[in-house]
């Protein structure tokens, strides 16, 4: 399913056909610019040691903000840890993201609040959590019409093997729950090509589970958001669950930790070039003359201050004082803990005061 | 017939290397294949790109991709398929990419790899080694620094042992592979690429199931595995700067134990500090703790005293120095022993 070919043509499909204004798609491509520009600087805040790590998402922004524009504020986003996109249209301040990777927290946002949960690094674990989700929507009696709820949950193409997403399917199905399973295939599970996953394309899955799978074009943002409106609506009117592919390609390595050229062909990688998610958006509004230069060089702009203030943010960033470890394990006060605490705070005291002689650091 | 692990000993002059712990295993893993055909490697990127840790590099290239697989992305799926390969006469070597992500596949390891053997009176064996980088210290995200191993001491059926230098790393990952029970084989992921060492494999390793005095002493005892190897051995030299003569035994089977090192070295110094960095309400220490003042409550001058990670969930990286046992902290419980 296409909707904006790679050079920038306006193409049409009977069924998810979309009208977009100028407008809405100079914001597109503004969001797509801005994810991209931050990401790009999380790179180069882990080079220059500011981060542990970073994980890209360059080259699936069509992906992310296409699936995140679609949701509604009454919907329930769950993310794996690659969704720096869908968290931005989420309303999450991509300094939010910093301390997962600058190891100061694990995520610092509201989960409630945006309607974004945490970011999950066990493959597949999400996809299960957000099914429960999505039968609590039901089971509330917030699903049957266009003022419904839905959930939506992102996973990888490698993630598909895991037992938790078959079985989140099986209850999605089972439960009629109201979940979008949105799967990025990026062709690349760290070193595994997604042949190492799958026989068939992956969006044919859904139909062993009994509801409709349908691939997009997961460079194309407009396929994209047409695609999810779709599945949401499907989800929030009684008729989830429903399986997306985005078909993709990670453009940069898994993590920074990671070197791609062992294991994958740079041709690979300048065929995918040549379908970036953003160049096919601004060819496309140059030539319908939706945004002239100026809204360009205002965007790159916007871009690099926001760029700016990321860096800015993640380089003073406090590291969480000593003791912060024991906080927030349990809802109630837990007396093995408290009294670790307490040991581990005086030893640290008798650091400070030697002369005191502290007490305790083991048992 | 496959020649023991025991016989593999290096009888030329390259017998004498310099090793990391990484290349140890690269090496152990290699001697195992090539001595055994049954022997496959299996896990999340461990053909292509040699693993993430590069603890398999090479191995694909050499041995095919039958015997080196880059299975689908599921640990249930990879212990599972381990425990029916098994079955059918082969000897798995599953690799978990990080020691947060054996979750997955802890049914298969607590409901089949550990039972089987029980359960068939004997007849099925389960020849498999699952190999675990753990600990912390790396300055990771979450899942990628934890030590579970009690889960797994705590299971019937299962043996555990954790190596704690290059050397080691080389025998006992083939010692392992050749035991006809199931390993879990965890590597302290924090010292794959430290300094390498100078080994002699022409030495023949020591059993696999037992513990080793690294350092003798008088003062008090120090009983450590894997990751807290180093920072033990650390604590005894700065100790000895003192006058503290510290012993330093290192466990490398965590199932079955192996104490009777520990008990005559109790017996000696009268003092003993065991030291983990797995959580330390219910765990190995706590177990050492127990057996060691059965066996040797007459002779001890103090409470055994532990210096573990916390009952916490392993922290943010930039706390990590807080919950990870450190030189002072060993040493701060050493002090407090010879006070008591
Ligand atoms: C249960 C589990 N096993 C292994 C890993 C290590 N790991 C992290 S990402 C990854 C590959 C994921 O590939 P995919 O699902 O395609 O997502 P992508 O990273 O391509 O977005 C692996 C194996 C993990 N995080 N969780
Ligand atoms: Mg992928």
């Amino acid at each position: 399913m296409q909707l904006l070919t790679p050079e920038g043509e306006r193409v049409h499909h009977p069924d998810f056909d979309i009208d977009i204004t100028a407008e809405q798609l100079r914001g597109l491509y503004r969001d797509m610019v801005l994810v991209r520009r931050f990401d790009r600087e999380g790179n180069a805040l882990q080079r220059q040691g500011q981060l542990g790590i970073w994980v890209p998402l360059l080259g699936q922004e069509a992906a992310q903000i296409g699936a995140g524009r679609a949701l509604t504020d009454r919907d329930m986003a769950f993310p794996s840890y690659r969704e720096h996109g869908v968290a931005w249209c989420r309303g999450v301040k991509p300094t939010d993201l910093l301390g997962i990777f600058r190891g100061t927290d694990h995520g610092t946002w509201d989960p409630y609040e945006h309607r974004f949960q945490l970011y999950v690094i066990v493959i597949g674990n999400q996809v299960l959590n957000a099914t429960g989700y999505a039968m609590g929507q039901r089971f509330e009696g917030k699903v049957g019409d266009q003022d419904g709820e839905a959930t939506m949950v992102f996973f990888g193409d490698g993630a598909t093997s895991q037992g938790d997403v078959h079985e989140g399917c099986v209850w999605a199905a089972v439960y009629d729950a109201p979940v979008v399973f949105f799967c990025q295939n990026n062709q690349w599970a760290i070193s595994e090509p997604t042949e190492r996953q799958s026989r068939l394309p992956l969006y044919q899955r859904a139909r062993g589970y009994g509801f409709p799978g349908i691939r997009v074009d997961g460079n194309d943002v407009l396929a994209t958001l047409a695609v999810s409106r779709w599945a949401l609506d499907q989800c929030r009117t009684g008729n989830g669950p429903v399986l997306i592919e985005a078909f993709t390609y990670r453009m940069d390595a898994h993590t920074t930790s990671d070197d791609p050229t062992r294991y994958r062909l740079a041709d690979e990688l300048e065929a995918w070039k040549l379908k970036d998610p953003i160049e096919r958006v601004r060819v496309h509004l140059v030539k319908q003359q939706w945004a002239d230069q100026a809204f360009f060089d205002e965007v790159q702009a916007e871009s690099d201050e926001l760029a700016a203030g990321f860096r800015e943010f993640c380089v003073n960033m406090p590291d969480p004082p000593p003791g912060r470890i024991f906080s927030e394990v349990y809802a109630d006060e837990h007396p093995v803990l408290a009294a670790q605490r307490d040991e581990f705070l005086d030893y640290l005291h008798g650091f400070a005061d030697a002369s005191t002689g502290a007490q305790g650091g083991e048992h | 017939m496959v020649a023991p692990a025991m016989d593999r000993t290096v009888k030329t002059a390259s017998a004498t290397q310099k090793l990391t712990m990484a290349k140890g295993l690269n090496m152990g893993l290699r001697a195992a294949m090539e001595a055994d055909p049954k022997v496959l490697v299996m896990g999340e990127d461990v053909g292509k790109l040699g693993g993430v840790y590069r603890i398999t590099d090479g191995l694909q290239k050499d041995f095919g991709e039958q015997r080196v697989l880059d299975t689908p992305l599921a640990e249930s799926g990879i212990v599972g398929t381990a425990v029916g390969l098994a079955i059918r006469g082969f000897r798995p070597v599953c690799e978990i990419q990080f020691d947060g992500f054996v979750f997955p596949a802890f049914d298969q390891i607590v409901s089949q790899l550990a039972k089987l053997h029980f359960r068939s009176q004997g007849r099925v064996k389960m020849p498999v080694v699952i190999r675990i980088p753990f600990g912390g210290g790396i300055g990771a995200v979450e899942h990628h620094s934890e030590s579970p191993e009690s889960y797994f001491a705590h299971t019937a059926g299962l043996r555990v042992v954790s190596c704690s230098n290059p050397l080691d790393a080389y025998w006992m990952i083939q010692q392992a592979i050749e035991c006809d029970d199931p390993v879990i084989f965890f590597e302290p992921k924090r010292r794959y690429h430290e300094r390498a060492q100078e080994v002699d494999l022409s030495v023949p390793p020591q059993p696999l199931f037992s513990s080793r005095v690294l350092r003798q002493g008088s003062s008090a005892t120090l009983v450590c595995y894997g990751p807290m190897v180093r920072t033990c051995l650390d604590a005894a030299t700065a100790a000895a700067e003192d006058g503290i003569d510290l012993e330093v035994i290192d466990l490398r089977t965590l199932s079955p134990l192996d104490l009777d090192p520990v008990f005559a070295s109790v017996r000696k110094t009268g003092r003993l500090i065991a030291v983990s960095e797995a959580p330390r309400e219910s765990s190995l220490t706590a177990e050492i703790a127990t057996r060691v003042q059965q066996e040797c409550f007459y002779s001890l001058e103090a409470p055994v005293l532990r210096v573990t990670g916390f009952d916490t969930p392993y922290p943010p990286s930039k706390l990590e120095d807080d919950f990870l046992p450190d030189l002072d902290r060993v040493l701060h419980a050493v002090d407090r022993s010879l006070a008591w």
